[in-house]
């Protein structure tokens, strides 16, 4: 006889299969990062070495050589991209956590979230209607200018909110105190949620670093060493693609190597800024 | 009511006093003012900047738009040479390759949330997160070197053949296998718009309350049944959100899959086959496109590619908004709409 209590085998059966499908799938997603890291780890150390990070492309049948122009490139163009969207972007989420009650305010929130969907290629043909055709050359600043077109709405949302978690005591205080709004927010609101503003900074650099897509057309790539913000310059990027999809067994190494570098730039950012966040969140 | 005609006692200033200096004292109106056109600015400048992109994108094509029509849309032709531009297998090649993406990364990004949300202990919480996470970090064209040397020699020896012993009498797992392919940039795909979904469906969870799950639970269920029955349900707008988040990324993604796709613009049954998408053929042909209306049809293809993205991520941020003003509860309760 069963009791009322029991549970019929084919739901136990069920319970177990289903819940370790889900731990599968997790256990499956964590596999691919691994198997993505490790491949990248493994293949790009055999082909980084000093002359890599010291030297600009050879040509093809040359080997040797290295990508130090597109290092120095990608740099370059994030320092771009920092100038162009970082202020725009803090100014906008100011506006969005402490004045955003309108219904301008919810339009201006919601084109920010539609922008991050944007794909950056099409922010890249924009970019280039914009900037390359009327100055007649691809240039870095153009493809500074396209990746802070794609860094401003992350920074925007991220400082939106950091700014809105500082306590309305703080603020109501300075308030009471005479001091005016817009200081009250400048000195007050500000700095207090400066750590948050510095992790969603942080975070849009992680992203526009890797972009490939939006440089194709208005930084161009460069196999020399390029200072000139008005001329087409290397970013590291595009020469991993260019070696990638070429022929050459070298070229497949140094982008292996140039892999390497880049996912190692973006997980500092990215890890780094966890830390900072968690130090911050619980007060260590 | 105090009187304007009193006077201060010697050494204390007098009401009159105390206010004149109050009104010499700035009380920031004006830089109230300045401040609030400072950061009003930025915010109106990012609409200012959508518009210029959707204006510009529309001037640009505009020979395109008026020498095809909406036969740009279905037209299957695209001969730079011959300068026809139809852009149906980019269209065909963009949705095959995204839904197949859903279909495969989607059941895998939901296995993974609710695992993170409801199985894993909670000091693991947090690292498994990150490292799902972390595959959003890692840059598309990383992926697509991944794609060509290691995915795609894996699926033309081993996998594609098996599916085609297997499922060969579809005509979906047909023809000769080249590893670069529909399937492959399908694959890519469901692993770059994992982490978006897993996440976005992760915190959909995490935020139905206790007592869902506990009525599930004193009703007799088991942890799968209230899994399914109870938290699932009540989450299923967020859910819904991050597919169509992942789906937006999937069609907007450029680098890995033009990587492995093969870029060839024929609509074919078999996913083993080369296909093309809007990106891709984006990035492989302006830079080299010669005519006037090549370019013209490209950036046609980026202003199709933008609307679709527009569509797409309005929907999935409207169906999160609405869990994040109801904090997670009301408008995502179960009973509702059922």
């Amino acid at each position: 006889m069963r009791t009322p209590l029991s549970i019929a085998w084919h739901r136990k059966v069920a319970n177990w299969l289903l819940l370790g499908l889900c731990l599968a799938a997790l256990g499956a997603a964590v596999a691919v990062l691994l198997a993505v890291l490790g491949y990248v780890i493994v293949q790009g150390a055999g082909g980084l070495n000093l002359d890599f990070l010291t030297n600009t492309p050879r040509p093809v049948g040359d080997s040797g050589g290295g990508m130090a122009n597109a290092i120095v490139g990608t740099l370059i163009l994030v320092g771009i991209a920092v100038v162009v969207g970082l202020p725009v972007g803090i100014g906008a989420g100011i506006y969005l956590a402490e004045y955003g009650r309108g219904r301008l305010a919810t339009v201006v929130r919601f084109v920010a979230d539609v922008l991050t969907g944007v794909p950056s290629i099409t922010i890249g043909l924009f970019a280039y209607a914009l900037l390359v055709v009327p100055l007649k050359s691809f240039s870095a600043f153009a493809g500074g200018f396209a990746l802070g077109v794609i860094m401003l709405p992350v920074v925007t949302r991220t400082t939106e909110e950091s700014v809105r978690l500082v306590p309305a005591s703080l603020r109501e205080a300075a308030l009471a105190l005479g001091v005016p709004r817009w200081k009250v927010i400048a000195r007050i609101a500000l700095p207090t949620a400066l750590s948050g503003i510095v992790t969603g900074a942080l975070l849009a650099v992680a992203r526009v670093a890797g972009e490939t897509a939006p440089l194709l057309f208005t930084a161009f790539g460069n196999q020399f060493w390029s200072w000139s913000l008005r001329q087409p310059i290397a970013a590291l990027p595009l020469q991993i693609f260019v070696y990638a999809i070429s022929p050459y067994d070298d070229w497949h190494r140094q982008a292996w190597a140039g892999s390497l570098v880049l996912v190692g730039l973006v997980l500092l950012l990215s890890i780094g800024m966890r830390l900072v966040v968690r130090r911050q969140r619980y007060g260590g | 009511m105090m009187t304007e005609t009193t006077v201060g006692r010697p050494g204390r200033p007098s009401p009159r006093e105390i206010r004149a200096a109050l009104g010499r004292a700035s009380t920031g109106r004006r830089g109230d003012a300045v401040w609030a056109i400072l950061v009003g600015g930025c915010a109106v400048g990012i609409l200012l900047l959508v518009l210029a992109i959707t204006t510009l994108m529309v001037v640009e094509s505009w020979p395109a738009v008026q020498r095809f029509g909406f036969g740009f849309i279905v037209g299957q032709r695209w001969d730079p040479v011959g300068g026809h531009f139809g852009a149906l297998p980019f269209l065909y090649g963009t949705v095959v390759s995204s839904v197949l993406a859903l279909l495969i990364g989607g059941p895998v990004a939901l296995g993974s949330a609710i695992a993170l949300s409801e199985l894993v202990p909670r000091q693991l919480r947090g690292l498994l997160s990150a490292l799902v996470e972390l595959l959003a970090a890692i840059p598309s064209v990383v992926y697509g070197l991944w794609g060509i040397f290691v995915l795609a020699p894996l699926l033309r020896s081993a996998v594609e053949p098996a599916l085609r012993t297997a499922l060969g009498f579809l005509p979906l797992f047909s023809g000769p296998a080249y590893g670069v392919g529909t399937l492959a940039g399908g694959l890519i795909l469901a692993i770059m718009i994992l982490p978006t979904i897993a996440a976005v469906s992760r915190d959909a969870l995490l935020a139905v309350p206790n007592d869902q799950r506990e009525a599930m639970l004193a009703l007799g269920a088991t942890h799968w049944e209230m899994v399914w029955g109870a938290v699932v349900p009540y989450a299923r707008t967020g859910i819904l959100g991050g597919f169509i988040l992942g789906l937006g990324r999937a069609l907007g993604e450029t680098m890995a899959v033009t990587m492995v796709i093969g870029n060839r613009p024929a609509i074919s049954a078999s996913l083993f086959a080369p296909s093309y998408t809007l990106a891709s053929v984006i990035a492989n042909e302006f830079t080299e496109a010669t005519s006037d209306l090549h370019l013209a049809a490209l950036v046609e293809i980026g202003l199709v590619l933008l609307g679709v993205a527009v569509v797409v991520n309005a929907l999935a941020r409207l169906l999160i908004w609405q869990i994040e003003r109801a904090g997670g509860s009301a408008a995502a309760g179960p009973g509702r709409g059922r």
